[in-house]
């Protein structure tokens, strides 16, 4: 059998599996309260007639930041919940011995999970981004500067933490991986907050904190670009310029390509551990 | 393009070379279905599996017999690509295992037998063909969960399947891409007297239709049923192997001895391993070459014993497993 067929058909046999499994209409009942408790927020802020517009841009951009936030949360917590269960948890109940039994190689099953697993969480982040970006512009009539690279941006977010994911998956326990996954996901924010403090104090030892957690996980620093791009270039300046480096809902600087391209390469490399320790495993 | 043999004359005598060639390998017999030499697995510091070689003819039914945690699964694992073994090799249906496409025509019921339980019973059959990257008619795929008794259950979902219906499901997924070789790890450990019966056809039939099945099964009655061969693992090592005439060629004398000395026990264990209950004394006999029996009573009439009955028996197969399991007997045969 061809690996590209392989490949193919346990990444449709995991979408199936999401779907089957109720975790696409939860998340869907869940995107569709999101969506309807934002545009209720959205258009209280509309029929605020105090605020002057440049106000207005700086509380959509903030709000709007805050919602995707919840969004990428959603996303994280699904697909390193789903990640879990789907490999390591196939291989501990022995569903993987049939399959993997079969004339298929170890890497193009990985290979067809993970990307089972991209398309769920990057097609459910795309399509719940793009709907809250239109219930804004429908309600207070802002678009984002680049909606498009936001996104997509977004959409990276969820492949690193998948990534994460499968390979935790490959190594420890189908509930641990996705425990851990969030955990770091969390923790990465958490310090990319820390060194925007830092950063706005001028103390370049806790900046470093974030920094070096965005290299080490580029949840946090993928976050920060979409989020960056879904912002009006107003915004900063209205919030009070350098002092919006330690606010968590703005973001002061779009993405260098060197750090996208690092993004990747640590995919990759992520990838390529899972890959190592799942065709080591004895089922 | 031209002919390259046209110009050169020696190229024609080269054809001819290599046309016979072709012709000697094709009348080669086929690889073995299964052939392992050396296998070697180790779980930290506890081996599981040491040395094990086998070999499963085309068209052959060998059972994997053993004590719990003798090897065999791990074996099968193995030979499945599913265990990476420490030392060894693995040739499936004359192909290396480290190359998957061996396993195309492979078909295995885990010892595990779980199936994704959000597909339906005919869901799984399919993922199963398309993995082979095989095409297989829907209407065969059918008759194979027709002939593990599914038929009706096809579009139910196999989470709200019993043990035993994911049992059968699974010997329906073995069979399902036509294989050449099934390897079937204890089939009918969830499976009524009905079903066990059921598998039993299934192996002869599969035997019949020239294709090769390793069975690892804990019901000794079954093997002996359907198998060609044994192979007895004992301690991740092979204890014993061979066909069951090989096997089982081993007789047993049972004789109702009494006024028995010193010189006629010692005459008694000359003879064979000995099983004492009371008066009645059960003798293995090894080598027998028929003159055994009349010797033995001659001299142990002569050493003074009163022989009430002598009962020749032929060694059962359960019998011949537990001796070599207790007495850790690992000679190969």
């Amino acid at each position: 059998m061809t690996t590209t067929r392989t490949v193919l058909t346990i990444a449709a046999l995991t979408l199936r599996e999401a779907s089957r499994r109720r975790v696409l209409p939860a998340l869907a009942a869940l995107t569709v309260v999101l969506l309807a408790l934002s545009g209720w927020g959205f258009g209280r802020l509309a029929a605020e007639t105090t605020l002057t517009s440049g106000e207005t841009l700086l509380t959509s951009s903030i709000l709007l930041n805050l919602v995707m936030f919840g969004f990428s949360l959603i996303a994280a917590l699904g697909t390193a919940f789903l990640a879990g269960p789907t490999l390591s948890g196939e291989t501990e109940s022995g569903i993987a011995l049939a399959v993997l039994a079969r004339p298929v190689r170890r890497s193009a099953f990985l290979l067809g999970k993970w990307l089972g697993l991209v398309v769920f969480g990057t097609g459910f982040v795309v399509l719940a981004g793009l709907a809250q970006c239109l219930i804004v512009r429908a309600t207070v009539g802002y678009w984002p500067p680049s909606t498009a690279t936001a996104l997509a941006l977004l959409a990276a977010q969820t492949v690193v933490l998948l990534t994460l994911a499968v390979l935790l998956s490959t190594v420890i326990s189908p509930m641990a991986s996705g425990v851990v996954a969030v955990g770091l996901f969390g923790a990465t924010w958490v310090a990319g907050v820390v060194g925007g403090v830092g950063e706005s104090l001028g103390n370049d030892g806790i900046a470093r904190v974030g920094t070096v957690s965005r290299m080490l996980l580029p949840t946090d620093g993928l976050w920060r670009g979409a989020m960056h791009a879904f912002q009006d270039p107003s915004a900063l300046v209205e919030f009070g310029g350098t002092e919006a480096v330690a606010f968590p809902f703005l973001s002061e600087a779009p993405l260098t390509a060197a750090y996208l391209a690092w993004a990747a390469v640590w995919v990759a490399m992520i990838w390529g551990l899972a890959a190592a320790s799942f065709l080591r495993k004895d089922l | 393009m031209t002919d390259p043999s046209a110009a050169d004359p020696t190229a024609v005598g080269n054809d001819a070379a290599r046309r016979e060639a072709a012709h000697l390998v094709a009348a080669l017999p086929p690889a073995p279905a299964v052939w392992c030499s050396g296998l070697r697995k180790r779980y930290g510091r506890r081996p599981a599996v040491e040395d094990v070689s086998l070999v499963v003819g085309r068209g052959e039914v060998v059972g994997l017999l053993g004590a719990n945690g003798a090897g065999k699964t791990t074996v099968i694992k193995m030979l499945l690509g599913l265990v990476r073994p420490d030392a060894g090799e693995v040739m499936l249906l004359g192909q290396t295992a480290a190359d998957p496409a061996a396993r195309a025509r492979v078909g295995y019921l885990p010892e595990l037998f779980r199936y994704q339980p959000w597909l339906s019973a005919a869901e799984v059959l399919t993922l199963h063909v398309r993995l082979t990257g095989d095409e297989v008619p829907a209407q065969e795929q059918h008759d194979c969960l027709s002939l593990v008794g599914l038929s009706e259950r096809a579009r139910d979902r196999v989470g709200g399947f019993s043990k035993g219906m994911q049992q059968r499901l699974g010997l329906a997924v073995a069979l399902v891409a036509r294989p050449e070789l099934v390897i079937l790890d204890e089939p009918t450990s969830a499976l009524d007297p009905l079903g066990r019966a059921d598998v039993r056809d299934i192996v002869l039939e599969l035997r019949s239709g020239g294709v090769a099945v390793l069975l690892n099964s804990h019901l000794i009655g079954e093997v002996e049923r359907v198998c060609d061969r044994v192979v007895i693992l004992d301690g991740g090592r092979v204890a014993a192997s061979g066909t069951l005439a090989e096997l089982l060629g081993q007789r047993e004398l049972r004789l109702h001895l009494t006024g028995l000395s010193p010189a006629a026990e010692a005459r008694l264990a000359a003879t064979g391993d000995v099983e004492r209950a009371g008066d009645m004394f059960t003798v293995a006999l090894l080598g027998d070459d028929g003159t055994a029996i009349p010797d033995l009573i001659r001299d142990l009439v002569a050493l003074g014993a009163r022989v009430h009955a002598v009962e020749p028996a032929r060694i059962s197969l359960e019998e011949r497993l537990l001796g070599i399991l207790r007495t850790g007997d690992g000679e190969e045969r």
